[in-house]
């Protein structure tokens, strides 16, 4: 029997499969960022007096090693939290600020200003409560942020943006618009409704 | 006779390889996209929880990591409690400030106030070694944190 060469295999397709492969994987995979809430601690000082703080512009939060969560002295699921501290920052009991929405009872804060939330926690409470936790009172201040973002961004050429939305225009670089004047509506959105976290060890 | 006589030496012909270049080019290009530098590699157990609040953290100023969590498989020597890892290899909380003072070091005199720690912490740790982490940063000053979490609703970290 005569010896017969196998066929020489056509091969120039085998770069279209390569390129096929190579852009489904390019639209598959996504590449892990890195994101998380921001925090900022209080600095170590010592033998400073704690400034006088009324009680009614005090929230309190305290979680304990059951992961109870204890609001104002009140049990309180998680899922309630965020209402219950957008009506604490928003109230406005002294009637000073003008933008709020609150019911200005005199029992809870003057103002967002002097509003404080304090969130205070047991060695065995779990980190994923605690998180929660975090997450929820971080929702309030955004909620309200955002809010403030929709009646401000309007008077300086900022529509139907709320606040997040600004802050992540403001670190795109492809943003198109006047920069600074988005800071300043930031900042001033940020001194209006400051975020006074304070993490007590 | 025919001058254009066909040579049949039987043998197997070549295999082209025009194309290996694209296989390679392909894999090359694969790895380089999927890739996530990883600084360390992990011995503990860190699953992160989940919140929806979150914002990216800022690859643009330095940041330093602290994994905190349960010594995972093959690691049961190191105990059952939660311990917490700088770099490679387990550390005590003593070691944090000296960590961070190390981490300093490393970066432009500039870039120093920017650092960021991210707290990268499993989530059925509990709090008390997260508060004395956050109490050893606070002793060397470096107070910008992230807690480090995944996206998702955070009310379905409570089972």
């Amino acid at each position: 029997m005569a010896k017969r060469s196998a066929p020489e295999v056509n091969a120039g397709s085998m770069a279209d499969i390569a390129f096929l492969l190579l852009i489904f994987f390019l639209v598959t995979t996504t590449i892990e960022k890195d994101s998380g809430l921001n925090r900022k601690l209080p600095p170590m000082e010592e033998d400073v007096d704690p400034p006088i703080i009324k009680q009614r512009n005090i929230f309190t939060v305290l979680l304990n090693g059951k992961d109870q969560l204890l609001v104002e002295e009140e049990l309180m699921e998680i899922k309630d939290l965020r209402a219950a501290a957008i009506e604490f920052l928003d109230n406005n009991g002294d009637g000073t600020c003008t933008y709020c929405k609150g019911v200005k009872i005199t029992s809870s804060s003057d103002n967002p200003d002097k509003a404080i939330i304090s969130l205070k926690n047991d060695r065995e409470t779990s980190y994923a409560t605690y998180i929660s936790v975090q997450n929820e009172l971080v929702a309030a201040y955004n909620v309200l942020r955002n809010r403030r973002a929709l009646e401000v961004g309007p008077q300086n050429g900022f529509t139907d943006m709320n606040f997040v939305e600004m802050q992540k225009n403001y670190k795109d670089a492809r943003f198109v618009g006047n920069k600074t004047k988005l800071k300043e509506v930031i900042n001033q959105i940020k001194v209006e409704f400051p975020q006074k976290l304070s993490e007590v060890q | 006779m025919s001058k254009f006589k066909k040579k049949s030496d039987g043998g197997t012909p070549a295999i082209s390889t025009a194309s290996l270049p694209d296989i390679v080019f392909m894999l090359l290009f694969f790895f380089m996209v999927a890739t996530v530098m990883r600084e360390n590699s992990l011995k503990i157990q860190n699953a992160l929880p989940v919140a929806n609040q979150v914002e990216k953290l800022d690859k643009k100023n330095p940041v330093s990591y602290i994994y905190m969590g349960k010594p995972s498989a093959g690691y049961e020597k190191f105990g059952t409690e939660s311990r917490i890892q700088l770099n490679d290899q387990f550390a005590e909380l003593s070691e944090v400030g000296a960590f961070i003072g190390a981490e300093r070091a490393a970066l432009r005199e500039e870039l120093i106030p920017f650092l960021t720690v991210a707290l990268k912490v499993d989530k059925d740790a509990n709090m008390g070694i997260v508060g004395d982490v956050k109490q050893e940063l606070r002793k060397v000053n470096a107070l910008k944190i992230n807690y480090t979490t995944g996206v998702g609703d955070a009310l379905n970290n409570i089972k």
